[in-house]
C-alpha cells in the first residue's frame, strides 16, 4: 500500500490531479460558509455584467445572478451528483457482480445475459430512456446515470469474484459451516473492495460529465437550482452576446473532469505491474549505441565481432548481457555458439544487426565489422539495407516470429521486395522457388497458407526460406530447432547443412545443444555469463573440452536431440549478470575452483591450435599436448 | 463468410428482443395511468380509449409487450400525439441527419484516433508522444457540448470560417459543399472524445504489438521502419482496436444528442430531447428502439470486419 502511494506521488501529473480535485472538493464543501451572494436572487437590471465588475468578480448571468456564487453552488451540486451516481452504481453493480460471480452457474448466466443486453445499448440513449420514463428532474437524472453505469461495475466485479470464489480460503470457510452471506461479507468483499474503488475512481469523471450533460439538455436539475450542466444550458442562448456566462461553468467542468482523469490515470499506472517493470516500452528500429571507447580495428574476416558489450538498463539496474565478446566467421563456415539461456548468446547474435530490443538494450563497447565496415552505430539506412540482404536471421518458434495475419507467401514476397524492385508476380515465383529449396512439398499451394495453418517444422522452413530470400552471405540462426521435435529438428539441420554447402553460406548457429553443434558446426564458442569461456574446432572441443563448464555441458548431453532439462543437471545457477562475481564467473559451480580463481579477471588465452580457454586450470591439457 | 454473417445476424435476434424488453420495462416505470401519461394534454376521452385499444393498456404487462412488439414488427411504432404523425415517419425523417453527423464523426475518430495512437506509440516518450497524450487527455475531459459552444464562438463568430449552426442554410443551395461547411464543426466536436479514447487504446495496443517477435522478424528482413509500424504492427493492433471502434460507434450515435442541441442539427437526438420535455412517450420509445437496433446491426458489421481481418477467427 505504501509502495502504491509512493508510486502515485512520483507521478507528478497524478499529484497535480489530486491537488486540483482536492481544492475543488474543499471549496465545494465550505461553500455554505463563504461570504457569497445568494445564488438564486435575480437582479435583472444588473444582468450580464462582465467579469471583474465591482460586486461580481465573475460577472452576472442573464437574470443578474452572481456568477461566482452560482458557480460554487453549481460545482457543489455537480460533484455531489457525480459522486452519488458513482456510489449508487458501484454499490448496485458490485452487488450484482458478486452474486453472479459467487454463485455462478444459472444465476451467473441469467444475470450476465441481462448485463450484456444493457451493454448493447449506447449508454446515453439508455439514460435518456430512463429520464423519459421518470420525467426530467435532478433525482431522476441521477438515477438514470447511476443505472447505465451499473453493468460496467457488474461485469468487472463479477470477473474478480469468480477468481476469488474458487480460492482455498473460501472453500475453507464453506467447510467451516459459514453461510453464503457471511462468506460474501467477510471473505469476498474485502478482496474486491480495492477493485471497486479503482473502478469508481476511473468512472466518477464520466458520471460527472453525464449528469452535467443531462442537466445541459434540460433533463436534470430544474431552475432555479442549478448544477454546472444546467448553468451551461441556460447560458447557451446568450453564447454569442455574453460568452462569459458559458465559459465559466464549462471551464469548471473541464477542470474537474481533467483533474479526476489525471488522478485516475495515475492510480491505474501505479497499479499496473507492467509499467513498473518497464515492459510496456517498445523496441526502437535499431539498438541504441552508447560507445565512448575507441573502436577496434577491422580485420579480414567476413564478419568479425570484437570486444562487444551489450547491456540491458532496467530501472537503474545494469544487466551486462554481453560482456566483451570476440568472434569471427568466414565465408562458408559454420560457427556454433552454445550456452545456457541467459548466457548472452542471443544478445550477441542480435547485436550484430542492431536487433537487440532497445530500450532496454544498449551497445556500449566494441565493434561488429562486416566486410570491413563497422555496423555498431551505423546509420539506420545502412543497417536496414544490410538486414536480410547480406546478413539474415532465423529465429526460434516461428509461430511467434512470423506475422500471424499475413500469408506466408506475402511475407516472403515482402522480404524480396524490401531490397529489390521486383514485380509482385516475379517475386511470387521466386518465393515459390524458395519454399521448394527448403523442401516444402506442394509449395505452389502452401504459399497461400497462414502461419497458423502450418506445422512447426513447415513454419520453420518458411523462416529459413525467408532468410534465404536475398541470397545473404551470413545467416544467424538463433535456436531455430529448439521448439521442434527431434525428427523435424534433424530435417531442418540437414536443410541448413545442404544450403551451406551449395551456396557457401556462413552460418552462426546459436543453441544450447551440443548434439546439434557436433552435427553442423566447424567451430564452436561456449558462452557463460556474457563471455566466451572456450572456443575451438568442434571436434577438438567435443573430444577434449578444456573449460570445466564445457566438459560438464558435454557430459550432460550425450546425443543429438535437445533439452534444457539436461543442462540444468549442472548444480547451481549461472550468476545474475547485474551482479557478476570477481574473477571466474563459473567459480561457484566449479569443483576445481581455488582461491586464485576468484582473485581477478581471467583472460581468454590460446591453448592449442585454434583453441582458447578462459580458465586458470584447464582440463585435458595433457591429452591435447600429447 | 456468408455463413458467418448469417450466423451473426441470427445471433442478433435475441439481443434485439432483449433491447425491446428493456425499453418496454423502462417505459412501464412511468408513474400513473399510462394512457394519460402518454397522451398528456391530448388526453381526451376518445384518445384515451383509442390508445387503450391500440396498445392493450387495459391488459397485463406481458400481453402489452407482445402487442407492442407485434406492432413494431409490422413497422408500426405508434403515433406521436404532439406531432400528430406516425413515430416511424418522424424517426426516419430525422435519422438521416443523425447518420450523416455520427457517421462523419465515426470516420474522423477512427482515422484521427488510430493515427494519433500509432504515432504516439512509435515515438514513445518523445515530444510527439507527450503532446498527443496531453491533447488526448484534454479531449476526453472536455464536455462535447462545451467544446461545441467554444468552437462556435471561435470558428463561427470570431473567425467566420463556418456557419454558426444548422444543417442547411435557410435560403440557398443544398449541395455537398454546403453540407460539408455546416458539418465540419459539429462532426469534429462530436468526434473529439471518441478520438481520445481510440487514441489511448491504439497507443497501448501498438506498444503491446511492437514488442512481439514478428516485429523483430520484419526488422530483421530489412523492411522499412515506416512499413513495420503502419503495416505489420498496425495490422496486428487492429485486432484489439476494432472492438473499441464498435463501442465508439455507439458513443457518437448517442452522444450526437448534445451536439445536435448545440448546433441545432435536425437529428434524432434533438427530437428525443424535445419529445422527453413534451412527454411524448411513444416518440421516445420508438426513437430509442430504432437507434439501439441500428447500433446492434452496426456491431455485426464490426464483427464481420474483425473476421475479415483476422483469419484465425472461425467463420
Ligand atoms: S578458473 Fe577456476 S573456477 Fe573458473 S572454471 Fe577454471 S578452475 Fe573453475
Amino acid at each position: 500500500m505504501m509502495a502504491f502511494f509512493k508510486l502515485l506521488a512520483r507521478n507528478r501529473l497524478a499529484l497535480l490531479g489530486l491537488i486540483v480535485i482536492g481544492i475543488v472538493v474543499l471549496l465545494a464543501v465550505i461553500t455554505p460558509l463563504l461570504p457569497l451572494a445568494d445564488p438564486d436572487v435575480t437582479d435583472t437590471p444588473n444582468r450580464f455584467k462582465p467579469p471583474f465588475s465591482s460586486g461580481a468578480i465573475l460577472g452576472t448571468d442573464h437574470l443578474g445572478r452572481d456568477l461566482l456564487s452560482r458557480l460554487m453552488w453549481g460545482t457543489r451540486l455537480s460533484l455531489a451528483m457525480g459522486f452519488a451516481a458513482a456510489v449508487i452504481a458501484a454499490a448496485l453493480g458490485s452487488a450484482i457482480g458478486i452474486i453472479a460471480g459467487y454463485f455462478g452457474g444459472r444465476t451467473d448466466n441469467l444475470i450476465m445475459r441481462g448485463v450484456d443486453m444493457l451493454m448493447a445499448f449506447p449508454y446515453i440513449l439508455l439514460a435518456l430512456a430512463i429520464v423519459a420514463a421518470l420525467g426530467p428532474g435532478l433525482m431522476n437524472a441521477l438515477i438514470a446515470v447511476a443505472a447505465v453505469n451499473v453493468p460496467f461495475f457488474a461485469r468487472n466485479i463479477r470477473g474478480i469474484t469468480v477468481g476469488i470464489a474458487h480460492k482455498e480460503f473460501v472453500d475453507a470457510a464453506r467447510l467451516a459451516g459459514m453461510r453464503d452471506r457471511q462468506i460474501i461479507v467477510s471473505e469476498v468483499l474485502p478482496n474486491v473492495a480495492p477493485v471497486i474503488v479503482i473502478a469508481m475512481s476511473t468512472t466518477v469523471g464520466w458520471m460527472i460529465l453525464e449528469t452535467a450533460g443531462l442537466s445541459f439538455l434540460g433533463l436534470g436539475s430544474q431552475p432555479p437550482q442549478a448544477d454546472l450542466g444546467s448553468m451551461l444550458g441556460e447560458a447557451r442562448a446568450a453564447l454569442i452576446t455574453n460568452p462569459h456566462t458559458s465559459v465559466v461553468p464549462g471551464a469548471m467542468i473541464l477542470i474537474i473532469v481533467m483533474g479526476i482523469n489525471l488522478l485516475g490515470d495515475g492510480i491505474r499506472d501505479a497499479l499496473d505491474p507492467r509499467l513498473k517493470s518497464g515492459a510496456l516500452s517498445r523496441p526502437m528500429a535499431a539498438t541504441q549505441v552508447d560507445r565512448k571507447d575507441p573502436v577496434p580495428a577491422a580485420t579480414n574476416s567476413l564478419l568479425d565481432i570484437a570486444a562487444l558489450r551489450t547491456e540491458f538498463r532496467v530501472r537503474g539496474r545494469v544487466y551486462k548481457a554481453v560482456g566483451g565478446v570476440d568472434l569471427h566467421v568466414e565465408k562458408g563456415e559454420c560457427l556454433g555458439i552454445i550456452g545456457e539461456s541467459g548466457s548472452g548468446k542471443s544478445a550477441t547474435a542480435l547485436s550484430v544487426m542492431g536487433l537487440v530490443a532497445s530500450p532496454p538494450g544498449v551497445i556500449t563497447h566494441g565493434a561488429v565489422h562486416f566486410d570491413g565496415a563497422d555496423l555498431i552505430g551505423a546509420p539506420y539506412k545502412i543497417l536496414r539495407s544490410l538486414r536480410g540482404r547480406r546478413v539474415a536471421y532465423i529465429f526460434q518458434d516461428p509461430l511467434a516470429t512470423l506475422h500471424p495475419l499475413y500469408r506466408v507467401g506475402d511475407q516472403l514476397i515482402e522480404a524480396i521486395q524490401a531490397h529489390e524492385q521486383v514485380s509482385k508476380p516475379a517475386a511470387r515465383a521466386r518465393a515459390i522457388d524458395l519454399l521448394k529449396s527448403v523442401r516444402i512439398p506442394n509449395a505452389e499451394n502452401r504459399i497461400d497458407s497462414f502461419p497458423y495453418e502450418m506445422s512447426g517444422g513447415m513454419r520453420q522452413r518458411v523462416g529459413i526460406a525467408m532468410a534465404l530470400a536475398n541470397g545473404p552471405d551470413v545467416i544467424i540462426a538463433d535456436e531455430p530447432t529448439t521448439a521442434l521435435d527431434v525428427t523435424v529438428q534433424a530435417q531442418i539441420l540437414s536443410v541448413l547443412s545442404d544450403l551451406r554447402r551449395d551456396r557457401g553460406l556462413a552460418i552462426i548457429f546459436i543453441t544450447h545443444d551440443f548434439g546439434v553443434v557436433g552435427q553442423l558446426c566447424d567451430r564452436v564458442a561456449v558462452m557463460y555469463a556474457g563471455r566466451i569461456v572456450e572456443e575451438g574446432p568442434t571436434d577438438a572441443v567435443l573430444s577434449a573440452p578444456q573449460h570445466p563448464y564445457t566438459s560438464r555441458l558435454i557430459d550432460c548431453v550425450p546425443t543429438l536431440g535437445g533439452g534444457q532439462r539436461k543442462l540444468a543437471a549442472i548444480p547451481g545457477r549461472p550468476p545474475m549478470v547485474d551482479r557478476l562475481p570477481e574473477g571466474c564467473a563459473f567459480a561457484d559451480r566449479c569443483d576445481k575452483a581455488r582461491d586464485a580463481c576468484r582473485a581477478g579477471d581471467i583472460a581468454l588465452v590460446a591453448t592449442d591450435a585454434g583453441r582458447k580457454t578462459r580458465c586458470l586450470f584447464p582440463e585435458n591439457m595433457e591429452r591435447a599436448r600429447a | 463468410m456468408t455463413g458467418y454473417i448469417l450466423k451473426r445476424l441470427v445471433s442478433a435476434i435475441p439481443v434485439l428482443l432483449g433491447i425491446s424488453v428493456i425499453v418496454f420495462l423502462i417505459m412501464a416505470l412511468i408513474p400513473g395511468d399510462p394512457a394519460t401519461a402518454i397522451l398528456g394534454s391530448y388526453a381526451t376521452p376518445e384518445n384515451v380509449e383509442k390508445l387503450n385499444r391500440d396498445l392493450g393498456l387495459d391488459q397485463g404487462l406481458v400481453a402489452r409487450y407482445f402487442i407492442w412488439l407485434g406492432n413494431m414488427l409490422q413497422g408500426d411504432f405508434g403515433r406521436s400525439f404532439a406531432l400528430n404523425r406516425p413515430v416511424i415517419d418522424e424517426v426516419l425523417d430525422r435519422f438521416g441527419a443523425t447518420l450523416i453527423l455520427a457517421g462523419t464523426s465515426f470516420v474522423l475518430c477512427s482515422i484521427l484516433g488510430i493515427a494519433a495512437g500509432v504515432v504516439s506509440a512509435a515515438r514513445q516518450y518523445g515530444f510527439a508522444d507527450k503532446a498527443i497524450t496531453f491533447v488526448v487527455l484534454l479531449g476526453i475531459s472536455i464536455p462535447s457540448f462545451f467544446l461545441g459552444m467554444m468552437m462556435i464562438l471561435i470558428f463561427a463568430v470570431k473567425l467566420r470560417w463556418f456557419p454558426v449552426s444548422g444543417m442547411w442554410p435557410i435560403y440557398g443551395d443544398r449541395n455537398f459543399l454546403v453540407l460539408l461547411d455546416h458539418l465540419a464543426m459539429p462532426a469534429l466536436a462530436l468526434a473529439v472524445v471518441a478520438t481520445g479514447v481510440v487514441a489511448r487504446l491504439a497507443r497501448s495496443a501498438m506498444l503491446e504489438v511492437l514488442r512481439q517477435d514478428f516485429i523483430r522478424t520484419a526488422r530483421a528482413k530489412g523492411v522499412r521502419e515506416r512499413r513495420v509500424i503502419w503495416r505489420h504492427a498496425l495490422r496486428a493492433a487492429m485486432v484489439s482496436i476494432i472492438p473499441v471502434l464498435g463501442i465508439q460507434a455507439g458513443f457518437v450515435l448517442s452522444g450526437a444528442v448534445y451536439i445536435e442541441m448545440v448546433f441545432q442539427w435536425p437529428g434524432v437526438g434533438r427530437m428525443l430531447v424535445d419529445a422527453i420535455l413534451k412527454r411524448d412517450i411513444l416518440l421516445v420509445q420508438g426513437g430509442v428502439v430504432f437507434i439501439a437496433a441500428c447500433y446492434v446491426m452496426f456491431n455485426i458489421l464490426v464483427d464481420v470486419a474483425q473476421a475479415l481481418l483476422d483469419p484465425r477467427i472461425k467463420t
